[in-house]
């Protein structure tokens, strides 16, 4: 978008002034500090993964991949992907708009409520669906006369899958479409659109950016969740095991090159992430709402 | 188009913005809502529009009842205060959208969308800049894409919320006579709203004066200027002065004094005297008119303004006096407006 007045809102670092600027040597070592502490704790641990992926060559690490049962838990993971974080992206928008662009009651709850994924342990939004969804749970019963299955399923992987990557898409969206008003709708209405193409001509290109940096963070998190998947999956080899799990399993065998091949694929997913995240940032500052860091 | 406004009452969360509202536009018509914030002329714009609907009351355009269509169906051209242009699309988009999302047979093609396009940015006099983007735009140049995407889609009205409020000074006169010449060659009916009394005396065929959600009155700005009809209207509408005074005998007295103004259709008793501070006959001696002592001078442009203070309550009245008039600078100065109004004390 040949757009200079939103470019100049991308981050920028100008220098500070003088009144604020520290002496050199506490600069100095508040830098040092600052690189010691990210290259031990997650650059190190980045470079041991793929390290131990590799140290019995590239042989062994294609092999590892190309096991049946890793096979199978990266198709899973990317089937939970592909259906959370689509239906994400629709319950986020809807949200957003709901509240952003709605007065309603019990409007304050609704945002308390989608933030509860957050603040809850992953573990716990596990246990909440085997309860509800258990043999003994509440639902188990009536389920269980239907012949429906989805604890220990793919169905359960999916739904706890969704209820912790709920905020991201919806976080991202909320404080943009407060910021953006109703002006450009009500524009598009005036001018004879109806309800679908205003959404589509107008809301949608407007928050396009926050929505893409949403769909990112929530991606990345619906690959990588491991506690409420881990409670709902019942681990069950070349089933249930998406490839958090599985490197888990892997790992507990003490088959090192195997579990640090698979980690080394979601390692690789962060960095793409990460470097994406950047980009969007750098390009769209602006255009990204100001709730970063989930 | 006619658009009549009948009774029309509107509530937001029970707090009346528009109280029993009544208003006739005729075809073709120029007309200004004008009022201070908080008057209700941005939600009666909004009620013609369909943006809002009304809570009591009807909106008629031509025959039809138009109160409970939606703004899609009314066809109104509507401006916003701020533009709200599409920033991710170009000029040309922006002005072709209204069409673009038409459907059916009255779906021009794309080549004549580009065309209608081309045509009025020729009219808002912006050729050339079809692939620009409205951020790449001044805020007078938003404006004119702004009107020219409202009359793409050939409305029945086209309505204009503050058309000229965020632009300074030079531009906005500047516009408000492009506005006219637009509003001539093009003959629709325009009603806009402006908080700036210049902008709309200069502007509108008629002017409807509003105040806390009511019609105060409704006319030409002769009209509006030289016979207001209410007090508010009088103090709204250019500069006045006015004092508390009594009726008795049909002649106009303050304090114990009468002031030499006859007024044989007045309603005896208490009553405020409007005038026009610049529309004032200097007196020698004082057998009937008003006298005071200057209490303060200040020199505003091509006259000097004078605060006097006037009987035993030291009421204060403005007037206006030449420059190099010698009672500019006397202690005691003593005047009778040539043209003034009495209106009853609430």
């Amino acid at each position: 978008m040949a757009d200079p007045e939103i470019k100049s809102y991308a981050p920028h670092h100008e220098s500070q002034s003088a009144a604020v600027t520290e002496s050199p040597t506490a600069r100095a070592v508040l830098m040092i500090v600052a690189f010691a502490f990210l290259g031990v704790f997650l650059l190190l641990p980045l470079i041991i993964v793929f390290n131990e992926a590799f140290s019995k060559g590239v042989g062994a690490y294609t092999e590892a991949l190309s096991d049946p049962d890793t096979r199978s838990a990266i198709r899973l993971t990317l089937l939970v992907a592909a259906i959370s974080v689509p239906l994400n992206v629709v319950f986020g928008i809807s949200a957003a708009w709901a509240i952003a662009k709605f007065e309603f009651k019990g409007k304050a709850f609704l945002t308390t409520l989608i933030d509860l994924p957050f603040s809850v342990s992953p573990v716990i939004s596990g246990l909440v669906y085997v309860l509800l969804f258990g043999a003994q749970g509440l639902l188990g019963g009536w389920l269980k006369a239907h012949g429906i299955v989805i604890l220990f399923a793919v169905p359960g992987i999916v739904l706890a899958t969704i209820f912790v990557t709920f905020p991201f898409v919806a976080r991202e969206l909320i404080p943009l479409m407060q910021e953006q008003g109703n002006g450009d709708e009500e524009a598009a209405l005036s001018l004879g659109a109806n309800g679908w193409q205003t959404f589509w001509y107008v809301t949608l290109p407007n928050v396009k950016w926050g929505l893409l940096y949403g769909v990112l963070l929530c991606n990345a998190r619906a690959m990588g969740e491991f506690g409420a998947v881990s409670v709902v999956s019942g681990h069950i080899r070349g089933l249930t095991n998406t490839m958090p799990l599985h490197v888990e399993i892997l790992y507990n065998e003490y088959n090192a090159v195997g579990a640090f091949a698979v980690a080394s694929l979601l390692a690789g997913l962060a960095l793409v992430t990460l470097v994406l995240k950047t980009l969007l940032e750098m390009r769209y500052g602006a255009e990204i709402a100001a709730t970063r860091g989930h | 188009m006619e658009v009549r406004v009948a009774n029309v009452r509107k509530e937001f969360d029970r707090f009346p913005a528009l109280r029993d509202v009544s208003l006739d536009i005729k075809s073709g018509e120029l007309i200004a809502l004008l009022g201070p914030s908080g008057s209700g002329k941005t939600t009666l714009l909004r009620l013609i529009a369909g943006l809002e609907r009304p809570t009591r009351g009807k909106i008629f355009f031509g025959e039809e009842d138009a109160s409970h269509k939606s703004i899609q169906e009314r066809n109104v051209g509507f401006v916003f205060q701020h533009y709200a242009l599409f920033r991710h699309m170009t000029v040309a988009d922006n002005i072709g959208f209204g069409l673009k999302v038409r459907h059916g047979p009255t779906r021009p093609s794309a080549q004549e969308i580009r065309r209608r396009a081309s045509e009025l940015l020729d009219l808002v006099q912006l050729s050339g800049l079809e692939k620009r983007y409205p951020a790449q735009l001044s805020g007078g140049q938003r404006q004119r894409v702004a009107l020219a995407r409202a009359m793409a889609i050939e409305p029945r009205v086209l309505l204009l919320d503050e058309p000229f409020g965020a632009l300074d000074a030079q531009v906005r006169r500047e516009l408000r006579r492009w506005l006219r010449e637009i509003h001539d060659t093009t003959g629709h009916t325009t009603v806009f709203v402006t908080h700036d009394q210049e902008e709309a005396l200069e502007l509108a065929d008629r002017v409807v004066v509003m105040s806390q959600g009511r019609i105060e009155q409704v006319g030409t700005a002769d009209e509006i200027y030289d016979k207001p009809n209410s007090p508010f209207v009088y103090g709204f509408i250019g500069e006045s002065s006015s004092v508390p005074v009594k009726v008795e005998d049909g002649q106009v007295w303050i304090a114990d004094r009468p002031i030499g103004l006859s007024a044989p259709q007045a309603q005896e008793g208490q009553a405020t005297l409007f005038f026009r501070p610049h529309d004032v006959e200097l007196v020698d001696g004082c057998s009937g008119c008003i006298a005071g002592t200057v209490a303060a001078s200040r020199r505003v442009a091509g006259t000097r303004r004078v605060e006097l203070e006037i009987g035993g309550e030291r009421q204060r009245v403005e007037i206006e006096l030449p420059v190099d008039h010698p009672a500019a600078q006397k202690s005691r100065v003593a005047f009778r407006p040539r043209r003034w109004k009495l209106f009853p004390a609430a």
